[in-house]
């Protein structure tokens, strides 16, 4: 390096730490700890942004510190965007698992509703097609994702939320319990 | 060129102030549609003008506040981001139209206009920053606007299903912002510059390690913005619960943005083509991991959102040739693809309306009671899938041309790829046709009006997708100048940095008694060479011009 500017070890030792924890709380169930990893892997980013400007120096105002001793302005400048941009962000997604808590009691984040779907057919072992006239079950993803289980939660019935599946007859008892498939053109 | 410059900002500045004011007006509803509808109106007008402006003087720059360009901020508007910002708002007025006409008819339970004007707004404006941005920081905070309305949009309401894909996409969302970030930050460190313009300058000479690992973090963050395969798990899961205006314009926009930044960075940033390999193992699995999960769909907003997947890939695709036709075809494609994806959201929308699902075991004998609708979905679905003479086919061929004029033995699995998926999303899109519009109704469904606005804006756009196949030809050649232009560099270099590495600003009467307190010899030197050594330290007195 011309300047002889090697990176403050510290800030970079803490950056490490920061974003090592932060990524293992994003792979967390739970959106609370979701939350905190958000939070230590944005400041781990944040603080990089320290390094990046370089060398401690003075203030960088003309006049007051003469131009070899300034501290770099810049990273200053976008460090302060991303830090509120990251506040406000955060502030969203604690709304969001408040949201999920009144919903279920439980802020976990749950499994894509195909995966589940298929995770489903496959300990049934039932194929995912079935012929049009087969009498066969005909999953409909949208009552599956209205009575579906999260498996991490305790028992929950079937929510009411999606306002989608309104216009679709109500699941009729337990999964066994053979539909009428659609009548079929022949 | 400069006389026209007033009209670069105006994509943002109007949507951001129409934000504000539908924010402060949010007990008039009346009033928030007439400004929403205004307001956008004009975006288009001015985003049209853009585009029109286009004629060869090169591209119209803007540096924000009067700074020159690598301190200050400043906007580019090249041929590429005209174009993008010119059918990004067109979509994103008849959506709006749409969401109307939705919202009269349903007395606003769907989206409550108070927060969904505003945020509406917001997400435009920060689309138009993202394209018109010449700065790589500026284009981190355009991303974040358009971001930060989104997770407002796709958790209207808040209901369950909502909230549970809404978490998932805003997870995805944030880490791909925080990678990016990172990135912004490397390059710093590296360069001494977030100036695109500069950075295109710079980057050459670090080390090409240093420089391959940059492009790599850049590439993963917009990977994930943009759906690409194995960074698109998020995307089919979250969309289509939302309201269908509003899974429409993030269908339509929202990856397109993250593939606008790719093109960018691919070719403005890093032109040496070291990542194409990459990008083309992953465009060749996007396209068909995409097109067979649209297979498997059993629902037509999901099916929508795997085949918006797939098509992401014949993006990636034409990026990753690294040759002028291949870029042309994408940007061809991006403009088609915007365009038809949007209309299908929208169709699925008023499918739903119709029928009461969009479950297409529930559907049935829609072409009997609702003809319109049946055209409607079909149209574009069969521009989507490439069938000529819709312009969806047009840019297949264009891609499936370069691709086979690169000639590597890739390439060739790519042409391949892409027929394959094309006759799949045929597939797709004709079981959903046919289930939806052909087979027996399962049960009798009940009359629905379907609000004029609605269908019309829908129609709008699907005549304006075939209208990109009557003026195809300029419009390529539109496509084939841009992609000239992106891959030319110094047009752009030398548009945003004239005189020798200073923008238009004015940035010398920031400080006039630096100027006379600093030593001229001591302040001229450090100030934008562009020699190697300087390039490694921070040019921390760049705030301080000579």
């Amino acid at each position: 390096m011309s300047h002889g500017m090697s990176p403050n070890l510290l800030l970079v030792v803490v950056i490490a730490v920061l974003v090592t924890t932060g990524v293992y709380l994003l792979l967390e169930r739970s959106l609370s700890r979701v939350v905190i990893g958000i939070i230590l892997v944005g400041n781990g980013v944040n603080l990089s942004f320290l390094v990046a400007g370089g060398a401690a120096g003075g203030a960088p105002i003309v006049g007051s510190t003469p131009i070899d001793e300034m501290s770099d302005p810049l990273p200053q400048a976008m460090v302060l965007t991303a830090i509120v941009i990251t506040l406000g962000m955060t502030a969203f997604l604690m709304a969001l698992a408040y949201r999920s808590w009144q919903l279920h009691r439980h802020d976990e984040v749950q499994d894509d509703v195909e995966d589940r779907r298929i995770a489903r057919i496959a300990a049934r072992d039932e194929p995912i097609f079935a012929d049009l006239d087969a009498d066969f079950l005909r999953a409909d993803l949208e009552r599956d994702a209205a009575e579906a289980r999260d498996e991490t939660g305790p028992a929950a019935e079937p929510s009411s939320g999606t306002e989608s599946a309104s216009g679709t007859e109500p699941p009729s008892g337990t999964k066994s319990a053979s539909r009428t498939p659609p009548e079929v053109p022949r | 060129m400069s006389d026209l410059g007033w009209l670069v900002p105006l994509p943002v500045m109007l949507p951001l102030t129409g934000a504000g004011l539908a924010l402060a007006l949010w007990r008039h509803a009346s009033a928030q549609r007439v400004i929403s509808l205004v307001v956008l109106s004009l975006t288009l007008v001015a985003s049209f003008a853009l585009l029109f402006a286009q004629s060869g003087s090169g591209p119209l720059i803007v540096d924000v506040g009067g700074w020159s360009a690598p301190v200050g901020i400043n906007l580019v508007a090249d041929r590429l981001s005209s174009l993008m910002l010119a059918i990004s708002s067109l979509v994103v007025l008849c959506v709006l139209v749409y969401s109307l006409a939705q919202g009269v008819a349903d007395g606003d339970e769907e989206t409550p206009v108070a927060i969904y004007h505003p945020s509406y707004l917001v997400l435009a404006a920060g689309i138009a920053i993202a394209f018109l941005s010449g700065d790589l920081f500026n284009l981190y905070v355009g991303f974040e606007v358009l971001l930060a309305a989104s997770y407002v949009l796709i958790t209207l309401t808040g209901t369950a299903e909502r909230i549970r894909s809404g978490t998932i996409y805003i997870v995805v969302a944030l880490l791909s912002s925080v990678i990016f970030l990172f990135a912004i930050g490397l390059a710093y460190s590296a360069t001494g510059t977030v100036n695109m313009a500069q950075l295109a300058q710079r980057l050459p000479e670090i080390d090409p390690g240093i420089s391959l690992a940059l492009q790599l973090l850049l590439l993963l963050a917009f990977g994930i913005k943009a759906a690409i395969f194995p960074l698109s798990a998020w995307l089919p899961d979250s969309y289509p619960t939302a309201p269908a205006p509003v899974t429409a314009v993030f269908a339509g926009l929202l990856t397109k943005v993250g593939v606008y930044a790719i093109i960018r960075i691919q070719t403005l940033l890093f032109p040496d083509g070291r990542a194409d390999d990459l990008l083309m193992w992953a465009a060749l699995a996007t396209m068909l991991v995409g097109i067979l999960g649209a297979v498997a769909q059993n629902d037509i907003k999901r099916l929508l959102s795997f085949t918006l997947v797939s098509h992401i890939g014949f993006m990636i695709f034409g990026i990753s040739l690294s040759s002028e036709a291949g870029m042309a075809a994408a940007i061809f494609y991006v403009v088609h693809h915007i365009t038809v994806q949007t209309t299908l959201f929208l169709v699925a929308g008023l499918i739903e309306r119709r029928g009461g699902t969009t479950s297409l075991d529930q559907l049935g004998g829609l072409a009997k009671i609702a003809p319109l609708l049946a055209v409607l979905f079909f149209v574009p679905a069969m521009n989507l899938a490439g069938i000529p003479p819709f312009s969806g086919f047009l840019g297949k061929i264009g891609l499936l041309q370069a691709g086979v004029a690169v000639g590597t033995p890739m390439t060739y699995a790519l042409v391949a790829g892409g027929v394959v998926t094309s006759l799949l999303t045929l597939y797709a899109l004709i079981k959903a046709w046919n289930k939806a519009f052909w087979q027996t109704a399962p049960a009798p469904v009940e009359p629905v009006h379907l609000p004029r606005g609605m269908v019309g804006s829908a129609a709008a756009l699907a005549v304006f997708g075939i209208g990109l196949t009557v003026v195809a030809g300029p419009l390529y050649a539109y496509t084939e100048r841009a992609a000239h232009d992106l891959r030319d560099r110094a047009g752009y270099i030398a548009a945003v940095l004239p005189d020798g590495g200073r923008g238009t600003g004015i940035s010398d009467r920031v400080a006039p008694e630096a100027a006379a307190a600093v030593d001229a010899a001591e302040a001229v030197g450090p100030v934008q060479t562009v020699d190697p050594a300087q390039t490694v330290a921070p040019a921390n007195t760049t705030g301080v011009a000579p």
